[in-house]
């Protein structure tokens, strides 16, 4: 029982960073019709801003956890939101007119200078770092299922950041500006909306979320690596993709699908088939993938948008 | 007459200048040690290259090379072969030469995908390593000649792809593109925690074997030591020769038409009555199956495979060298694949910095110069009669 709630619990945690990540691609997709493969490196740069920061209160004698954590939350999404934005402004928007293969290849490489920058100049950034844990560690035990308190934090956090940003979409002015964009972005420019300031600000947040599954992710291992980027990006990427591009609940769902992939592909793989390794689950996961996206070519939860012929 | 006569001779003799220069470059510097040399090298290139546009000599030697395409062909292999016996004992630099050549290989067969029929492929370095992985079992496991391997290593590759022949015909864009990342990084971590095809520590590749002749030994000819890599440069040689010659002739040909209206316009290929899925499909498995002959060659020659040698990083080297050339123009792989695969190794002060100069400079190549270095151009198919 334990056993199958400590995977529950772990696919939920997954799942959220994916989620988050996937919120992000689809935010971008939704506003300018492109992809930003950069984004996982994104959030490993997040995660080591925020690790900087909280080195930098430490060395202030400043040792309260709480303070710590919102330093480290504070310079990850600020740090993120800014180059999130400056992408959008020094290498998207250029690009926005260009085939959708050279923005991919662009925001790819992209991605791979912000992760060989991190490794070359991040002081001794090759090797992984531990992530402080500043979360109070103490365990709930409901039946024989051990609840550790850092991780209900985290769970419960990022239903909030997600609730929050979905609120500020459906809800607010600026939300409304972004829907606008993303439904047609002349039309959006004739009616008096800054469409570059909708932009920025888009990115800036997408960008900021991603920072956020970047802290949630080194708090719940304790631990980052210059290149955890590449495979959080792609399986963030799978996400929206399985989910339906431009479409919010898709990203979360495909999200929490792609976890539920993995846990499931980690656990029931070796229970069925004896002597095959657990790591089989990333195999398992991109193989349902790639069968669901023959199945529903455009993700489970179809865009709305009908081709002009 | 005599005017046209004046023509056919001026544009053999730009030819063979320009191959000239070319190859005394490529040697130069191929040749050069000190990184100031490297360096004051490659400015002259830009130079040559800036004044060369100024002065119309680069339109002159294209338009050379349109009016005796045979002609160019075997100018460019006498110039490799040239280079080949500069070099002939100098292991690194044929290693080099080699690793274009097989690179390009590759190349085109995405540049089959993505230039002519616009099927994304991600996964380039999966199947180049499905090449080399089945040489490296067949080689080890079975008695059959290493000829047939490399060839039997391509359909392999191409029978692989083939199982991701559904999902991409049914996605298009973005969708189509996460279908072969997901299999390259399938195929990465399969290899990884595959313990019969070795595990992350991977597999020996037994060498070329040819007539009786050990492609990993050095062979003596004339009382000169030859490096073993030159065997191996030659069979590069003639497999990418005839990978672009195959491609060259597809485009010029009918086929090659069907799969660039499939590309531009899906909707006006089909009322034309083009067979969407047949094209696609056609170009999809010739470009796998390019890419794994020239995985096999590459793991014959290297000796020694591993699964952090088909990564997705590495596929995104092919399709930045596919991208670079001009999408959908095989001429333009080769420098591509020169300055993704050689530039870095030459400029050793670099070394440590290579992956992060090679994005950037992919990424102002992409701001700059949308079209690649060398763009593709519209076909002349009766270009002889206005000359």
């Amino acid at each position: 029982m334990s056993e199958i709630g400590q995977y529950v619990f772990n696919g939920l945690m997954l799942g959220m960073i994916y989620a988050m990540v996937a919120v992000g691609f689809t935010l971008f997709f939704g506003v300018l019709d492109v992809i930003k493969f950069s984004h996982g490196d994104t959030l490993m740069v997040g995660a080591f801003a925020g690790l900087t920061a909280s080195t930098g209160v430490l060395m202030l004698d400043i040792s309260s956890p709480w303070i710590r954590l919102l330093a480290v939350v504070l310079s990850a999404v600020c740090v993120t939101g800014l180059l999130g934005a400056a992408i959008a402004k020094f290498l998207i928007l250029p690009l926005h007119k260009a085939p959708p293969l050279n923005t991919l290849l662009a925001t790819l490489m992209l991605g791979t200078v912000m992760r060989e920058s991190v490794r070359l100049f991040y002081p001794d950034g090759s090797n992984s770092k531990p992530f402080p844990s500043l979360l109070p560690t103490g365990s709930v035990d409901i039946g024989t299922l051990a609840l550790r308190a850092d991780n209900v934090i985290l769970l419960i956090s990022g239903l909030a950041i997600i609730a929050g940003v979905h609120f500020l979409i459906t809800r607010t002015r600026l939300g409304m500006a972004i829907r606008a964009v993303a439904q047609d972005g002349e039309t959006a420019r004739l009616m008096g909306i800054n469409f570059e300031a909708v932009v920025l600000l888009t990115f800036a947040l997408g960008s900021g979320m991603a920072a956020l599954a970047g802290v949630m992710n080194g708090l719940y291992y304790n631990e980052i690596n210059f290149n955890v980027g590449l495979l959080l990006g792609v399986i963030g990427f799978s996400a929206a993709i399985l989910g339906g591009l431009g479409n919010i609940y898709g990203a979360i769902l495909g999200g929490f699908l792609f976890a539920a992939l993995q846990v499931l592909g980690s656990a029931l793989l070796p229970a069925l088939i004896p002597n095959i390794p657990s790591a089989y689950k990333d195999v398992f996961a991109f193989a349902v993938v790639i069968i669901l996206m023959a199945w529903k070519p455009t993700g489970l939860i179809a865009e709305k948008s009908s081709e002009r012929v | 007459m005599s005017d046209i006569k004046l023509k056919t001779n001026s544009a053999k003799l730009v030819l063979a200048l320009a191959t000239i220069l070319v190859t005394a470059y490529m040697w130069l510097f191929l040749h050069a040690e000190s990184q100031l040399a490297i360096g004051a090298l490659i400015v002259l290139a830009l130079v040559l290259v800036i004044v060369g546009k100024k002065l119309g000599t680069t339109q002159r030697i294209e338009q050379a090379a349109a009016s005796r395409p045979g002609l160019a062909r075997i100018w460019m292999v006498l110039g490799l072969l040239a280079l080949v016996a500069a070099f002939y004992d100098s292991h690194f630099v044929l290693m080099m030469i080699c690793a274009v050549l097989l690179y390009s290989t590759a190349c085109m067969g995405l540049t089959l995908q993505f230039g002519f029929v616009g099927v994304a492929n991600f996964a380039g370095a999966a199947f180049f390593g499905i090449g080399s992985y089945t040489t490296a079992v067949l080689a080890t496991h079975t008695g059959l000649p290493q000829l047939a391997n490399i060839a039997i290593s391509g359909v392999v590759a191409a029978i692989i792809g083939s199982v991701l022949i559904l999902p991409v015909l049914r996605t298009r864009g973005h969708y189509a593109a996460l279908v072969t990342i997901a299999f390259g990084i399938l195929f990465k971590t399969f290899i990884e925690v595959n313990d019969v095809l070795g595990g992350p520590q991977g597999l020996q590749v037994p060498g070329m074997q040819l007539f009786g002749h050990a492609f990993n030994e050095g062979f003596t000819l004339f009382g000169i030591e030859f490096s073993f890599y030159v065997s191996y440069v030659l069979l590069s040689l003639v497999i990418c020769a005839g990978a672009f010659v195959l491609v060259k002739a597809l485009e010029r040909s009918w086929v090659g038409l069907s799969m660039d209206v499939v590309r531009t316009d899906e909707t006006a290929a089909a009322t034309f009555g083009l067979h969407i899925a047949r094209w696609k499909v056609i170009a999809f498995t010739m470009g796998n199956l390019f890419a794994g002959i020239a995985g096999s060659v590459y793991g014959m020659m290297v000796g020694f495979i591993a699964p952090n040698n088909f990564t997705f990083s590495d596929s995104l080297l092919l399709v930045s060298i596919a991208i670079l050339g001009g999408l959908g123009n095989p001429v333009g792989l080769i420098p591509a694949a020169i300055i993704v695969l050689m530039l870095p190794e030459k400029l050793q002060f670099i070394q440590e910095y290579r992956v992060l100069l090679y994005a950037a400079l992919v990424i102002a190549i992409l701001l700059f110069r949308p079209e690649g270095l060398l763009p593709r151009k519209t076909r002349l198919f009766f270009s002889r009669k206005d000359a």
